[in-house]
């Protein structure tokens, strides 16, 4: 009974001084700001994708800070007698594929493509996505019926056939479409964008729906703004909260979208290093040779792991209705 | 529905025509094939034709023949090879999904009734971790640890050891054992969250607090009130997930080396197969329509406020 007493008697913010202080009022920001970081979970999520992006972006000062070769250099004496890679050691912490290239160094640098590729094919998705399903909710009638069969059409798509078919059709010789997509992360950035738009587009126009029967529209029209200032100046800001959201759920989808490609050979080219592909050059021999397959996998979940938290949390954060 | 697929089907048509930087008719004469030869090839498959004269011939051998013409690469019928591939991919999506919902139901149940324990904790701890593993790795560490050729530990069939149903049920069920656990397991892992999460919100309806006030066991309460009412989220992605599942399952089949529908499309779109690339894309499609169908049908059954 007498620990509350003593704890009300000790905690200074409960002291006369600390009342007198005004009372800020606090922006959504800082409340969302306040709850993100109360979720520990979410905080060590998030944590950990800053160190990966400093990872991704000092790659090859890290390479040089752990002495190890770079994830290029093929090195012939870490393969034994008969050509098998070499396991973990001093030298090689993660082993060796079957060229003799340091894994350590191939899954640093993997960090970049698995980063770049989800990144910029969600700032893709969700700007396209966006955009039409505002167009869509704001429009309605004949506008709204021709976007949303469209993307019906391509939700109806089976999304990972498509991308090996583009990607591959991309992938060899000089491209696609007269050589204007190029093979590589850029297809591979293009297919995920046009595969994860289509879900955007709808939330952010049964959301825009809704909006812009709102009394607020209605006296923007009233005042006579026009149809881009009332979409960009009063629907947007209303939708930045659900954006964030799914923009962090779909991230690590996309992660795996993009190793998915890699993994079946159609996504980054040799002898670029990306986690997906180094799971699938280990993939026929990984009965001897299990650190090859091991370690990028391991990149792989702790990275995907890492932002479903952030989407877990910023979900919580963003809901008023939340109880957590 | 209709409509749709002759959409779909257009789609693919001008996606594999105008894309690929490679001709179809000099991958089939293979490196040494002479001019002449890519020439009379391109003739019988109707290559030189323009596309919309090849695309009217190949709608109109679906509509009247169900046709959808002859691989490229094999010269087999590609309704023929669809056909032969398609009890694999049964096998492997049925399997799975009895796995997931058996495993799922409990787990989410259990997490949203007790919310924020040890418990839920560690289900969900573990269900994010599930989510968060690609499905090919999975399959690899699989098969490393248990896989009885070359896994720690000899417990079950490993890669390539498929036999179709009806030449040994035994041997079927035991070669599918590994592929049904690792493709389970991350649908096992999203639908317990996303059942605990609807669960949760049911809970909080007032038909919950009156069906406690009637006096009815807690057991009643959650299983036909709560869970009745939140398992309408699922029946949508589990049409979807299905159809998506039967349409192939390309990383699964292809890690664990299943002849299905999945392996069909991935080998056809290597080699530039387009008539059985056609063909599958086309066959994704139309079973991913028909769980949408089917899937506003459920709604009618499942939740009584819906009617037609």
């Amino acid at each position: 009974m007498s620990t509350p007493l003593t704890d009300i008697a000790v905690d200074p913010g409960a002291g006369p001084e600390s009342e007198s202080v005004a009372i800020a009022a606090r922006t959504p920001l800082e409340l969302f700001w306040r709850r993100l970081r109360q979720d520990r979970v979410a905080f060590a999520g998030l944590v950990f994708v800053v160190l990966l992006i400093l990872m991704a972006i000092f790659a090859p000062l890290l390479v040089k800070l752990f002495g190890i070769p770079g994830p290029n250099t093929q090195n012939a004496q870490a393969l034994d007698d008969f050509g098998t890679p070499t396991g973990p050691s001093s030298v090689h912490l993660m082993g060796v594929d079957q060229l003799g290239r340091d894994v350590f160094s191939r899954v640093i640098y993997g960090s970049r493509v698995s980063l770049e590729a989800a990144l910029l094919s969600t700032f893709f998705a969700v700007t396209l996505g966006t955009i039409v399903g505002m167009v869509a909710g704001f429009y309605r009638g004949w506008i709204d019926t021709v976007l949303s069969r469209t993307l019906d059409v391509m939700l109806g798509f089976p999304s990972l056939l498509l991308g090996i078919g583009l990607a591959s059709a991309c992938s060899f010789g000089n491209g696609c479409l007269g050589g204007l997509i190029k093979p590589g992360l850029t297809v591979v950035i293009v297919v995920i964008a046009l595969a994860a738009f289509p879900y955007i587009a709808r939330i952010v126009r049964g959301q825009v729906l809704s909006l812009r029967e709102k009394e607020f529209i209605e006296a923007s029209r009233s005042l006579g703004a026009s149809d881009l200032r009332t979409i960009f100046r009063e629907i947007l800001p209303n939708l930045v909260a659900p954006i964030i959201v799914y923009s962090t759920l779909i991230i690590p989808q996309n992660i795996l979208f993009e190793a998915s490609l890699s993994f079946l050979g159609v996504g980054v080219q040799p002898p670029t290093s990306s986690w997906g592909q180094m799971i699938g050059d280990a993939s026929g021999n990984f009965g001897e040779v299990w650190w090859y397959m091991l370690f990028p996998g391991v990149a792989l979940v702790l990275t995907v792991l890492a932002f479903n938290l952030i989407g877990d949390g910023l979900q919580d954060a963003l809901d008023p209705k939340g109880d957590r | 529905m209709g409509v749709l697929l002759l959409i779909i089907s257009a789609i693919t048509f001008l996606i594999f025509y105008a894309l690929p930087s490679t001709d179809p008719a000099q991958l089939r004469a293979g490196r040494s094939g002479s001019p002449e030869l890519i020439a009379s090839i391109r003739h019988n498959l109707g290559l030189d034709k323009p596309i919309y004269v090849q695309y009217y011939r190949y709608v109109k051998g679906i509509v009247l023949h169900f046709d959808f013409g002859f691989s490229y690469q094999t010269d087999a019928p590609v309704r023929q090879q669809i056909v032969d591939r398609l009890p694999a991919t049964i096998s492997l999506t049925v399997g799975a999904v009895i796995l997931w919902l058996t495993l799922a139901f409990p787990v989410g149940i259990v997490s949203a009734v007790k919310r924020r324990s040890l418990v839920d904790r560690a289900a969900m701890g573990g269900a994010l971790l599930a989510i968060s593993a690609p499905v090919y790795w999975l399959g690899l560490v699989a098969l490393y640890l248990f896989s009885n050729d070359i896994g720690q530990f000899k417990i079950f069939d490993g890669a390539g050891t498929y036999v179709p149903i009806s030449q040994n049920v035994g041997t079927w069920f035991s070669s599918l054992l590994l592929p049904w656990m690792v493709l389970a397991a991350s649908f096992a892992a999203f639908y317990a969250r996303l059942l605990r999460s609807s669960l949760t919100e049911v809970l909080h309806e007032d038909y919950i607090r009156t069906a406690r006030a009637k006096g009815l066991s807690e057991r009643t309460v959650i299983l036909r009130h709560g869970v009745r009412a939140a398992i309408l989220p699922l029946v949508t992605v589990l049409g979807l997930d299905i159809g998506i599942l039967l349409g192939g399952a390309i990383l699964t089949e292809s890690v664990f080396n299943i002849p299905g529908i999945g392996r069909l499309a991935y080998d056809a779109i290597k080699a530039s197969d387009y008539a059985t690339i056609q063909g599958t894309v086309l066959f994704g499609a139309f079973f991913i329509i028909v769980a949408n169908l089917i899937v506003d049908i459920a709604y009618a059954v499942v939740d009584p406020r819906v009617r037609y």
